[in-house]
C-alpha cells in the first residue's frame, strides 16, 4: 500500500488485571478501505476498537489514528471518527430525528449546520417515515440503522463498526451492506468486526483473524483462503465408517471429523466425488472453500468461554 | 499510556451540550415536573406552616410560616439536586448507556459530569423558585425583591450537593444503594440544619457539629435574604459551599472515570 495508513498500531497490549486481552498486535489500516477484525468471542476485537477510539487505555505499544497519537489526542480523533458500538445506546428520551440532532451537538455542530445532513442521513437509513417516532418504537433493525446514521452525523473520515449486523435478518443485513459499500465508495474508511463470514468476504478488503488477543494472520479474503485451505471442500453428513474415513484421508490433503460431519479438503474434488458415488446414506456437499474454513482452521473448533 | 483517574478535570464549554440534552428531555415532561415542583411546597407550607404555625407562633421573631418557607427553599433544592444526581444520573450512566454514547464524541467525562452538575443545580433552582412563588403568594416573603438574591445562593447550594450525589452514583451497584445516602445524609440535614427550627435550639455540641453540613451554611444565607435581614458571615458561608462544590466535582469526575474507563 503506497498511501499512508489512517490507523497504525504497533505492539499494542491491553490487560484487564491478570487477563491479557490484547497481546501485542500490529496492523495498518489503509485509507478508504474496509478493514475487518474476525475472531471468536473474547478474542479482543471490541477491546482493540475501544483503544483506537481512545476509550480504553493500553498497557504498551503505539497507536495513531489520522496522524494523531493516542492517548494524548483522543478528542481530536473522536471528532473525525464515528462509532457504531456492539450494543445500541440510542437516547430513549428522544425521537429518531432528535437523536441525530442531539448527537451532532456533542460534536459542537449546531442544528442549522446539520439540518441538511440529518435529512440525508434519515434518507440513507430508510428512516424518513420514522423520523418522529420514539426510539423504543423502532424494530431492532431500524435501531441499528439509526445507530449507523448517528455515527455519520459528524461526517467522519473513519467509521468503526462493532458487529454492525448481529441479530438482524438477512434482508436487513443486505440493506446495511449496501449502505456500507456506499460509504466506502465515498472514501470513508471502515473498520468493522463481524461473526458473519459472508459479511467479511463481501465487505472487507483486508482482514485480520484474532484469537486470545493475538493476530493469527492477515490479508485479503482471497489471500487468506489461498494461504490456509485447499480450494475445494467436500462435506459429508451421516455415518462415515473408519475405513471410508481412512481412504478419504489418503486421497485428500486434509480430512477432519467434527461431530457427525466429515470435512474433506482437496485440490482435486472429482476423484473423491467419484469414490463417494458408491457410498449410500450420506449427504455429500461439494463447495468452494471460504473464510469460514480459514477461520476454523486458524482458531480451532473448540468452544470458547 | 495509562490515564490517571485523578488527573485534573479539564471541562470545556462543550459541556453545555450535556446540560442542553437534559433540558430538552425535561421540557418534554414539563407537566409532571411542574406538578412536583409546585405541588409539594404548597402542601408543606400549608400543612406545616399554617397548621403547625398556629401552635408554634413566632420563631426567632419570625412568623413560623416565614421561618419555614425560607428553610424549605433551601432544603427542597437539596432534595431535588440529590434525586437528580443519583436516580437520574444513574439511569443515564448505567441502564441507558447515555454516557457511553457521549464518550464516543469529543466530550470527556470531565464535560459530562460538569454538564450533569450544572443541570442538577438548575433543577434545584427550579424547585426553589417554585417555593418562593408559593411563599410569596402566601405572604411569607417579607424581604420582597431582595429575596431574589437567594437564588444564586440556591444555585451554589445545588452545585455543592450535585457532586456528592454523583459520587454515590459512581459507586452504586443499583438504585437501592441510594437509600443509605438519603437516610444517613439528606434526612439528617433536612432535620438538623435549621429548616424546621433554629439550630440554636440544639445542644451546644450539636450546634458545632451541624456547621460541617453545607445545608446549614446555605440556610444561614438564604433565610435572611428572604426575610429581608442583613446576612452575617456571608463570604464564610459561600466559601464553604464553593469548597464543597469544587472538591465534590473533582472526586465525582475521578470516580466516574474509575467506573467507565477501561
Ligand atoms: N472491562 C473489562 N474488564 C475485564 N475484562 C474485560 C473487559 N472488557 C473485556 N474484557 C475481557 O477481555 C477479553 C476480550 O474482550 P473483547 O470484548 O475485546 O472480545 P471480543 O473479541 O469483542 O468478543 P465478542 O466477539 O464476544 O464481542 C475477554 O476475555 C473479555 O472478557
Ligand atoms: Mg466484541
Amino acid at each position: 500500500m503506497l498511501q499512508e495508513p489512517v490507523i497504525r498500531a504497533r505492539g499494542l497490549v491491553k490487560c484487564f488485571g491478570a487477563l491479557r486481552a490484547v497481546e501485542g498486535v500490529d496492523f495498518d489500516v489503509p485509507p478508504a478501505r474496509c478493514f475487518g477484525f474476525l475472531g471468536p468471542n473474547g478474542a479482543g476485537k471490541t477491546t482493540t476498537l475501544k483503544m483506537l477510539m481512545g476509550l480504553a487505555d493500553f498497557d504498551a505499544g503505539e497507536l495513531s489514528v489520522l496522524g494523531f497519537e493516542l492517548p494524548a489526542q483522543a478528542r481530536a480523533i473522536r471528532a473525525r471518527v464515528g462509532l457504531v458500538p456492539q450494543g445500541d445506546n440510542l437516547d430513549p428520551d428522544f425521537t429518531v430525528r432528535e437523536n441525530l440532532f442531539m448527537y451532532a451537538r456533542f460534536f459542537g455542530l449546531t442544528r442549522r449546520e446539520v439540518a441538511g445532513r440529518v435529512d440525508e442521513l434519515l434518507e440513507f437509513a430508510n428512516l424518513t417515515h420514522k423520523a418522529d417516532a420514539r426510539v423504543d418504537q423502532l424494530s431492532g433493525g431500524m435501531q441499528r440503522r439509526l445507530t449507523i446514521a448517528r455515527a455519520l452525523v459528524n461526517d467522519p473520515d473513519i467509521v468503526v463498526l462493532d458487529e454492525p449486523t448481529s441479530g438482524l435478518d438477512p434482508q436487513m443485513r443486505h440493506v446495511i451492506w449496501g449502505r456500507l459499500s456506499e460509504l466506502r465508495a465515498r472514501g470513508v474508511t471502515l473498520v468493522l468486526t463481524t461473526h458473519y463470514m459472508e459479511e467479511a468476504e463481501r465487505l472487507c478488503d483486508e482482514l485480520v483473524v484474532m484469537d486470545h488477543g493475538r493476530i493469527l494472520d492477515q490479508g485479503s479474503p482471497g489471500e487468506l483462503i489461498r494461504r490456509h485451505v485447499e480450494p475445494d471442500v467436500i462435506e459429508l453428513r451421516g455415518e462415515v465408517s473408519d475405513g471410508v474415513f481412512a481412504t478419504l484421508s489418503s486421497m485428500s490433503s486434509r480430512c477432519e471429523r467434527h461431530g457427525t460431519a466429515v470435512y474433506v479438503y482437496t485440490g482435486a474434488p472429482t476423484v473423491i466425488l467419484d469414490f463417494l458415488g458408491e457410498a449410500d446414506g450420506l449427504t455429500v456437499i461439494h463447495r468452494r472453500a471460504g473464510l469460514e474454513d480459514v477461520f476454523l482452521h486458524l482458531t480451532g473448533r473448540e468452544l470458547r468461554e | 499510556m495509562k490515564r490517571s483517574i485523578w488527573q485534573m478535570p479539564r471541562a470545556r464549554a462543550a459541556a453545555f451540550a450535556v446540560f442542553a440534552r437534559n433540558f430538552l428531555v425535561w421540557r418534554k415532561l414539563l407537566g409532571p415536573a411542574i406538578v412536583l415542583n409546585f405541588g409539594e411546597p404548597v402542601i408543606y407550607l400549608l400543612g406545616l406552616g399554617i397548621g403547625l404555625g398556629a401552635l408554634v407562633g413566632d420563631i426567632g421573631g419570625l412568623p413560623y410560616l416565614v421561618f419555614l418557607a425560607s428553610g424549605i427553599v433551601a432544603s427542597s433544592a437539596m432534595i431535588s439536586v440529590s434525586f437528580e444526581g443519583m436516580y437520574s444520573v444513574y439511569t443515564r450512566m448505567v441502564p441507558q448507556k447515555t454516557f457511553d454514547a457521549i464518550m464516543a464524541t469529543p466530550l470527556d467525562i470531565d464535560d459530562i459530569i460538569l454538564g450533569e452538575t450544572v443541570w442538577a443545580a438548575f433543577k434545584g433552582l427550579l424547585s426553589a423558585v417554585a417555593i418562593l412563588i408559593v411563599a410569596a403568594l402566601l405572604g411569607a416573603v417579607p424581604g420582597g425583591m431582595m429575596a431574589l438574591w437567594a437564588l444564586p445562593v440556591v444555585f451554589l447550594l445545588g452545585l455543592a450537593f450535585a457532586g456528592p450525589a454523583i459520587i454515590m452514583t459512581a459507586i452504586a451497584d443499583n438504585y437501592d444503594f441510594f437509600n443509605y445516602y438519603f437516610v444517613l445524609v439528606v434526612t439528617p440535614m433536612f432535620m438538623l440544619s435549621g429548616v424546621f427550627f433554629p439550630i440554636e435550639t440544639l445542644p451546644g455540641w450539636m450546634q458545632t457539629a451541624v456547621l460541617i453540613l453545607p445545608l446549614t451554611h446555605a440556610i444561614e444565607v438564604i433565610r435572611p435574604l428572604i426575610v429581608g435581614e442583613p446576612v452575617e458571615h456571608l463570604f464564610g458561608h459561600l466559601a464553604v459551599l464553593a469548597g464543597f462544590a469544587v472538591v465534590a466535582y473533582y472526586v465525582a469526575v475521578a470516580l466516574v472515570r474509575r467506573r467507565l474507563w477501561d
